[in-house]
């Protein structure tokens, strides 16, 4: 038993430092604790992540193998865990400005990521349900974390709406997966799976992938996102295009090779199909948009079909393709949310895209940075957002998924029009620009160290290569 | 598998039954029931008076908070039950599970005390 509480002791560790900080924050100073709090939130993350990243090499089950601690859960939680830090940060100034910041908002965050952590390492069925529900209902929360705004309440309630959908379609498949295998263990399943697999099996598969792909919000399941990303107050949105997306890939991950390695060829076009939808319905629908924030919307779609082809090669290399992927991924966009969290005109945030005119001429470090950070989101070598499709695509042909990797490329080229539509009003457009100049040190530092990673990471990928192979070769065995 | 189905039989047949004469009520009613509404059948019925106002008023949104609070403690008893009736055959893990559950919804109920969740006014 204590053998099994230590492998969860990260995650408890938080829980209870979530719960703490409840008590402290409802009978001591109220919101007056907010900024300090943020604080210590991100440090305890970025405490944790270090501590889950130095753990070493090996592979722990707990509780009968309902939780593994394999390196490809570390690899996620630190992502996940240092994505979250990285999003409080930026977001204490324009919570505070805006009267947002309650003491509740940074530990919402840390129950979410706390069931993002029991997602990516969840072994079993249950496991996998309850880390989904924990960071959903948190994230429910903090979408509507404006109450007097009518988007901000819209995109809580919607969010809640289609997410009790997707955790209703995931749980009928997992209850037909339950019933033709008779475990709700991993394990168990893919030992029913070997040999003729019953079709009940494959069905319950097709219904967990589908609820799985709402939270990914791959197409076609999106239809929630543009609306979400719109009405959450923007560090929200912040949050919801990164850490979250890498726990439902991770756990995408997870289903598709712990429960149904057997059968690759029976989720590979399921998959295949659902990044086929994304990228192009990314790519497509973004270029009608004005606003920034659904089109960051958009553009997170198409990005998440990319990661989906990685995983639909169905190999160690696939895997670790979309690892790669998502690492590089969360990085342009924490330091693109940056940028947007920036634009404000006399104090009050901006979100139309014309309104950036011009803006190379009134801030040129920060419009250099986002045409870094576009160029890099659009997969124009030599960025690392390159590498990053780049690894993706060859991992499809490795796998015989040739067609896949022309058709990503062809949505590759659309989608690379509405980034550098951005560019082309950053530094040629109509009217000069009046947003605000200067503003916080803080968002000026990840949005420059973001494009700098950029740039700089070409060299090596800051060594993320190495620690993604070694997840996925953990995960595929 | 034959004699698995059977025991399921009775309920299919119940099913049925359930299904058949929801039917028959319903379409007694289209059939047999007389078509002659006039203005005062179709009228709100109130005692008497006509109707005062609209039967769509807003709902107070702390009657949601209160079934909210309902729903957590009604489910807290479904778990302590079962935990209570076996509690001579229980382990230690059981028992300090239990405990730790009954920890968690302490502290939360702690806090939704403290921010004014049970105040009416």
């Amino acid at each position: 038993m204590s053998a099994d509480l230590n492998i969860i002791l990260p995650e408890i560790f938080l829980s209870i430092f979530a719960m703490l900080g409840l008590v402290v924050g409802a009978y001591g100073g109220k919101d007056k604790l907010a900024a300090l709090f943020v604080w210590v939130t991100s440090a305890v993350l970025v405490a944790t992540a270090a501590w889950i990243g130095f753990q070493g090499a090996g592979t722990g089950r707990a509780f009968g193998g309902m939780f593994v601690d394999d390196g490809f859960a570390r690899f996620a939680k630190v992502t996940i865990l240092l994505a979250g830090a990285a999003i409080l940060l930026m977001s204490e100034s324009y919570m505070a400005r805006r009267d947002l910041l309650r003491f509740e908002y940074p530990l919402l965050i840390v129950l979410a990521i706390v069931g993002m952590m029991v997602m990516v390492s969840a072994g079993d069925l249950i496991a996998l349900y309850m880390g989904l529900e924990l960071q959903s209902l948190a994230l429910y929360v903090v979408a509507a974390l404006r109450r007097d705004s009518v988007k901000s309440t819209e995109a809580g309630l919607k969010y809640f709406v289609l997410g009790a959908l997707s955790s209703g379609l995931l749980l009928y498949g997992a209850s037909l997966v339950y019933g033709f295998a008779g475990t709700t263990l991993f394990a168990g399943i893919i030992e029913a799976a070997e040999g003729e697999t019953p079709l009940g099996l494959l069905f319950g598969l097709a219904f967990i992938c589908a609820g799985l792909a709402f939270k990914i919000s791959a197409a076609p399941f999106h239809m929630w996102t543009p609306d979400v990303y719109e009405g959450s107050p923007t560090p929200v949105t912040a949050f919801f295009a990164t850490a979250p997306k890498v726990a439902a890939m991770g756990l995408f991950a997870r289903v598709v090779h712990d429960a149904f390695g057997g059968v690759i060829g029976d989720w590979q076009q399921i998959l295949a199909v659902l990044s086929v939808a994304s990228m192009f319905l990314g790519a497509i629908a973004a270029i009608g948009q004005t606003n920034i924030k659904r089109l960051m919307a958009y553009s997170s779609i198409a990005h998440m079909g990319y990661a989906l082809m990685g995983l639909a090669a169905g190999t160690a290399q696939g895997v670790e393709a979309m690892l790669i992927y998502m690492a590089i991924y969360v990085t342009m966009n924490i330091g693109t949310f940056a940028f947007i969290l920036s634009m404000e005109k006399d104090g009050a945030p901006v979100v139309e895209i014309n309104a950036l005119s011009l803006y190379s001429k009134r801030e040129p470090m920060k419009a250099l940075a986002m045409l870094v950070l576009l160029f890099s989101l659009a997969g124009v070598p030599p960025l690392v957002g390159f590498f990053a499709k780049y690894s993706v695509l060859l991992a499809a042909v490795d796998a015989g998924l040739a067609w896949l990797a022309i058709l990503g490329v062809v949505a590759s080229v659309i989608g690379a029009f509405y980034y550098l539509r951005i560019v082309y009003l950053m530094y040629f457009g109509a009217d000069e620009s009046e947003l605000d100049t200067g503003g916080s040190g803080i968002l000026w530092g990840f949005l420059i160290a973001s494009a700098a990673a950029m740039v700089f990471g070409v060299v090596n990928l800051f060594g993320v290569e190495g620690a993604a192979a070694a997840a996925a070769a953990a995960l595929v065995n | 598998m034959e004699d698995l189905l059977r025991e399921y039989l009775p309920i299919l047949i119940f099913l049925g039954i359930a299904v058949g004469l929801g039917l028959v009520l319903i379409l007694a009613a289209v059939i047999v029931a007389p078509k002659d509404a006039d203005p005062e059948k179709l009228s709100a019925y109130e005692c008497g008076f006509n109707a005062f106002d609209d039967a769509r008023m807003k709902f107070d949104v702390r009657f949601y908070l209160v079934s909210i609070l309902f729903i957590i403690f009604d489910l807290e008893i479904a778990f302590l039950f079962p935990w209570a009736v076996a509690f001579g055959d229980l382990s230690d893990v059981a028992f300090w599970s239990m405990m730790v559950f009954l920890t968690v919804l302490t502290l939360g109920f702690a806090y939704e005390w403290k921010k004014g969740a049970m105040e009416w006014e």
